[in-house]
């Protein structure tokens, strides 16, 4: 490099830049090839232009009207809200007293729930199912919910933050006569908002997008979530690829704008996880 | 050690007297169950409840019948398994390292702080934000017979007639095409990661010593990365065999057709699970899946020297 004179320099800079927009795009072309056909009435699907000559509303008014998928959203919803605060409640826990406080079998308990990590859910699928029957919860939003809940990551993150916090700061607290329950509410808690927030984001995230486990536990139509019932639109609708775009589109907008608001957070918490895994 | 009366939530004094330590520990466990209970009844119990399961015939009601070994045995003589044992290794292999070099090269290429670089990371990344239900549809409709906007661009550049989905020869392909595309994002940031922590010094070093580019990466970037690639290749690999990501995408795409040729073995223990109720059978391959998975960690922990490396 230091054999350019500093014109080449920025010749040779301004193609990779080039290099990298043109492949940036690439990247995110599928999104807005599935944007553009939301957005086109159906004899206009497979033309060539990736804006629409007379951009429709149709397709997501059909969507929403004739398919009930505001059920399926409200479904989504909820159970995501519920996994991400349940799970943030349970590992927020889990994390303080794996870092915080010293109990017999601490060690044990650590190892054993970080050696869950590896296990993914297609692997155990097929007994959990068994399992979660035969508790008599296929069908149902426990069903749904429950099992979405643990998951050793969270907690794994949690505990390493919490090991990096002062010690001073429960002393304090201690000092002043509050318990355990007192510490983790008004000292661990509030100290770990930005932590919990990428978390939340990440949780919600995946719940959302999960397709596996709700496909399996929920058979009813009225528990579906909306991946579950995108895939079984298509079905149904195999030739309308507008339907099908303006639902995609649906179920992958609040996400996307969920990023565009917290990309930092996000990526961040993602890169971090890396790091320490 | 001071006893100390304990009090409860509501501020009334607690009948026991307890020491500190006691009352740490109690405190410890107590919050430590929820998730270490949830954990164990479902991660640790369906492992377990998969061996035992897996030497039993189970019928479509729920009866159980002993029948020792013999799931294991029927493997040896079920072709379908052996496709799908096939197909996995041909995905694990062409996903793993496809990953590995999209990753990192885009890693490479937007590794400098800049508002441009962190706009373009953000693009690479947005992918990721979608679930696997939709990337199917999406790379369905783009790959579709003849009208799709990739099969003209391939029929542009003289790839005329040509059928991703329905070609068996291409399918598995076409599905592992969308998987990166949708995967690279993630293992790009992983990369970014692990480049910050190469300290700066090694590449001043190298340049004053009239090392070019090329040699500064294969020297000094490649080996202090072997912490991330050991990461990377694991998750991937763990990823790509289990169908963790794949299984929504082949669901999607193509059910595991044509011909078999996109069936990954996880697609085959769904569909013996839950399509013929051959849960017994489903739990013998997966445990099969299980000791396949430890063999990988093994071989991969060999490849990178378990993620250590040292400065020279």
């Amino acid at each position: 490099m230091s054999n350019l004179s500093r014109s080449q320099a920025n010749v040779v800079r301004l193609v990779w830049m080039l290099v990298t927009v043109v492949l940036a795009v690439m990247a995110i072309f599928p999104l807005l090839y599935m944007l553009s056909i939301a957005f086109k009435g159906p004899t206009e699907v497979f033309k060539s232009n990736l804006i629409p000559t007379k951009p429709v509303l149709d397709n997501f008014v059909y969507v929403l009207t004739e398919v009930p998928f505001w059920r399926y959203l409200i479904n989504t919803f909820v159970i995501s809200a519920v996994v991400t605060v349940v799970a943030l409640f349970f590992h927020t826990m889990a994390g303080y007293a794996l870092a915080r406080l010293k109990f017999p079998g601490r060690e044990v308990v650590f190892l054993a729930m970080f050696s869950t990590f590896l296990v993914s859910l297609p692997v155990i699928i097929v007994p959990l199912f068994i399992l979660v029957r035969s508790m008599g919860m296929l069908n149902s939003y426990a069903g749904l919910i429950i099992p979405a809940i643990f998951n050793a990551f969270g907690i794994f993150l949690l505990r390493q933050y919490y090991l990096s916090l002062p010690k001073e700061l429960e002393e304090a607290a201690v000092i002043d006569g509050a318990g355990y329950w007192r510490i983790y509410t008004s000292v661990i808690l509030p100290l770990s908002r930005p932590i919990i927030a990428a978390l939340a984001i990440l949780f919600f995230l995946a719940n959302w997008n999960s397709f596996l486990w709700p496909l399996t536990v929920a058979s009813d139509p009225n528990l579906w979530v909306v991946q579950v019932a995108i895939a079984n639109f298509k079905s149904q609708y195999a030739a309308s690829w507008n339907y099908t775009m303006a639902a995609s589109t649906i179920v992958a907008v609040p996400m996307l704008v969920l990023f565009v608001i917290f990309q930092r957070q996000i990526m961040d918490s993602i890169k971090t996880s890396g790091l320490k895994g | 050690m001071t006893e100390i009366t304990t009090t409860a939530a509501g501020g009334r004094p607690a009948a026991i007297r307890l020491t500190t330590k006691q009352r740490e520990a109690i405190a410890g466990v107590l919050f430590v169950a929820p998730d270490a209970i949830g954990l164990m009844l479902f991660i640790g119990l369906p492992m377990l409840l998969a061996l035992g399961i897996s030497v039993f015939e189970v019928d479509g009601f729920g009866g159980f019948k002993f029948v020792g070994l013999a799931n294991y045995s029927k493997m040896w003589v079920d072709p379908l398994f052996w496709s799908s044992l096939r197909v996995t290794a041909q995905f694990t292999v062409m996903l793993v390292p496809l990953l590995y070099v999209t990753g990192l090269g885009l890693a490479l290429l937007v590794q400098r702080t800049s508002k441009f670089n962190t706009i373009m990371r953000s693009m690479f990344f947005a992918p990721q934000m979608v679930s696997l239900v939709v990337v199917a549809l999406v790379w369905q409709l783009m790959v579709v017979d003849k009208l799709g906007v990739l099969t003209r661009f391939a029929a542009s550049i003289g790839l005329g007639g040509i059928s991703f989905l329905g070609d068996p020869n291409l399918a598995l392909f076409t599905v592992t095409l969308a998987a990166v595309w949708f995967l690279m994002g993630f293992y790009m940031l992983i990369f970014l990661g692990g480049l910050q922590d190469i300290p700066k010094e090694y590449y001043e070093a190298a340049r004053i010593d009239g090392a070019s580019a090329t040699q500064s990466f294969w020297f000094i970037t490649l080996p202090l990365l072997r912490p991330t690639s050991f990461f990377v290749l694991l998750v991937s690999a763990v990823a790509a065999i289990t169908g963790a990501q794949a299984f929504d995408l082949i669901y999607v795409m193509t059910r595991g057709g044509p011909a078999n040729s996109t069936a990954l073995l996880i697609s085959y223990i769904y569909q013996q699970a839950f399509q013929y109720s051959a849960f017994g059978y489903a739990a013998a391959l997966a445990t099969l899946l299980v000791v396949l998975l430890m063999a990988v960690t093994v071989f991969f922990f060999l490849l990178t020297r378990g993620g250590r490396f040292d400065y020279e």
